[in-house]
């Protein structure tokens, strides 16, 4: 399964991190980096509501797979985006809905994915998973 | 009893360094760095003092209380009842029986709005709260002003966290019954003038409710001098177990308030037809309370007493100083909050920089501090920010602890920039 295999490939490059900076900086790095989501998405209709950050994110489909775009206001958020993204977008639907995203824990990054942070992420992974299902109903 | 009197009396050095050992959290790491706790406002630690009374309370004495006549009942009853008057000591109220154990200052604050505001406030009457209120004191008075058809008024502060006094004199009217505000401010550390809102409140026959949450950890309250009609706190961010808080109230007003819940403990006598109500402070607990919560809150508040209120005070304004000042150096930091008297609570935001990061990064270097809005979404919409970083200190901090936020706060800088 693609989204597997691009979850390898994180984990195996996270790995090379031993210190909790370089790691830091390279997801900031990944949040800069983001592709701006288009400016008519970031709105009340596609805000995913967090207690810490906020997080906005539009999904489209093309030839069968699903493109998602997205963006944040806090750049760390944006960084995690980046890689949630790269696993998952361009993926087919039901690929997307039965994915098990276990490379974030790998990567040391399970805290943001807790119930506890409230940072938007955890709302996130679950809407990218519904954004599949329904999709994938509908084709 | 004895114990906790003699605690008043006698008075230990401050010493911050011993004041450490006495919290065995202080000694963990978080992500293999020695811990630094700047979430006091949020909740404070326990000394071991609080840790072994509530592991003695479930060895040795644990029963329900109130109603037992075997040995083990009377002994928790004797323990609970205890603690209120270490608390009725503690803030000088007149009566133990003006005490009375909640969950926490939000269920005082809730007891209050909904047992007082349901039998004295008419249609069109007012209650007058502040800008820089947590949502524990707003929200349920906007429940009661609903259901009652009252009116909830505001009083703005000043860009320095500020009650506009002047604004507050102009709010107070015929129709005012309850002016319900903090007496620190937990986003902000404004200390406000409460002597004033009570004095000027009064004149106009209101009512005053003082959030008392995050003042009691930094300074002694003493409700008889101030007059307060009602004043709430909670037992965590004072040292003491969560779950626990304490709603005092002058005698007359809650005898005159009617239940706030029913159930055991609260009843004289029940028949289908007719109950009558047990007296004060009974008539509003309901229920089996937290008992060992309330022992383990009062010994919290012997393990603060030990200490000279002017050392402790003198302690926390120096460590507020030292952390304002090397805070103001860093390029593109605010401060949010700079009112003339503040306790020991910076709240501070960064130009281009979002809280979570900043947060976040600081929780990597082993630093506990909260990001957000600390529950007071409409302070943070008067200041337009989403939030800030807030760095809250209680008696344990010391200024090596402020060296290493600043310095952590650096790093996380140069890393996001």
């Amino acid at each position: 399964m693609e989204i597997n295999r691009l979850q390898d490939e994180i984990v195996e490059e996270f790995e090379l991190f031993d210190q909790w900076m370089d790691k830091y900086e390279y997801i900031i790095d990944l949040g800069k980096k983001l592709q701006l989501i288009d400016s008519n998405f970031k709105d009340e209709q596609h805000l995913i509501p967090g207690c810490q950050s906020q997080v906005w994110l539009h999904a489209e489909m093309e030839d069968g797979r699903v493109n998602f775009t997205a963006d944040s206001d806090a750049v760390i958020t944006k960084g995690i985006i980046a890689l949630l993204l790269r696993v998952l977008s361009g993926q087919k639907p039901e690929e997307i809905a039965t994915s098990e995203l276990y490379f974030i824990d790998r990567i040391g990054l399970k805290e943001h994915l807790s119930p506890t942070r409230s940072n938007g992420l955890v709302s996130m992974v679950g809407q990218l998973k519904i954004i599949g299902k329904n999709l994938s109903k509908a084709h | 009893m004895n114990k906790a009197l003699a605690a008043q009396t006698e008075t230990s050095p401050f010493d911050v360094e011993s004041i450490r050992k006495d919290f065995p959290i202080l000694q963990r790491e978080v992500n293999g760095r020695p811990l630094i706790y700047l979430d006091n406002g949020a909740t404070a630690q326990k000394p071991k003092s609080v840790i072994d009374a509530i592991d003695r309370y479930y060895r040795d004495q644990n029963s329900n209380i109130h109603r037992g006549v075997h040995h083990l009942s009377q002994l928790a009853t004797q323990a609970y009842e205890d603690a209120r008057e270490t608390v009725r000591r503690f803030i000088n109220a007149g009566h133990d029986y003006e005490v009375l154990f909640t969950r926490g200052t939000t269920d005082s604050i809730n007891l209050v709005a909904a047992s007082w505001g349901r039998r004295f406030l008419e249609p069109g009457d007012e209650v007058v709260i502040s800008t820089m209120e947590h949502h524990s004191n707003i929200v349920p008075w906007q429940m009661i002003c609903d259901e009652r058809r009252a009116i909830l008024k505001v009083i703005p502060i000043h860009e320095s966290g500020e009650l506009d006094m002047v604004a507050f004199q102009s709010l107070l009217g015929d129709r005012t019954r309850m002016v319900a505000i903090a007496h620190v401010s937990n986003s902000l550390g404004t200390i406000n003038p409460v002597e004033d809102v009570i004095r000027m409140s009064h004149e106009h026959g209101a009512l005053v409710l003082l959030d008392g949450a995050q003042c009691v950890p930094h300074m002694r309250v003493d409700v008889k001098a101030l007059d307060v009609d009602f004043y709430a706190f909670s037992g965590h961010k004072i040292f003491g177990p969560t779950g626990v808080g304490i709603l005092y109230g002058k005698e007359d007003l809650l005898n005159n308030m009617p239940p706030y819940q029913g159930g055991g403990d609260m009843i004289k006598k029940v028949t289908f037809e007719k109950t009558t109500y047990n007296t004060l402070p009974h008539k509003f607990e309901a229920g089996t309370p937290n008992i060992v919560g309330g022992i383990g809150l009062a010994a919290a508040i012997d393990y603060v007493s030990q200490f000279e209120p002017r050392a402790l005070a003198d302690h926390e304004q120096d460590l507020l100083d030292y952390a304002t000042e090397k805070l103001q150096q860093i390029p593109g930091l605010k401060i949010i909050g700079t009112a003339e008297h503040k306790a020991s609570v910076i709240s501070f935001i960064i130009e281009g920089q979002h809280p979570f990061d900043v947060g976040t990064l600081l929780d990597q270097q082993g630093i506990a501090v909260r990001t957000g809005h600390h529950c007071t979404q409409p302070l943070m919409d008067y200041y337009h920010i989403p939030g800030t970083v807030r760095a809250s200190f209680a008696m344990y901090n010391t200024r090596a602890d402020v060296d290493i936020l600043v310095a952590a706060l650096k790093r996380a800088l140069e890393m996001l920039s």
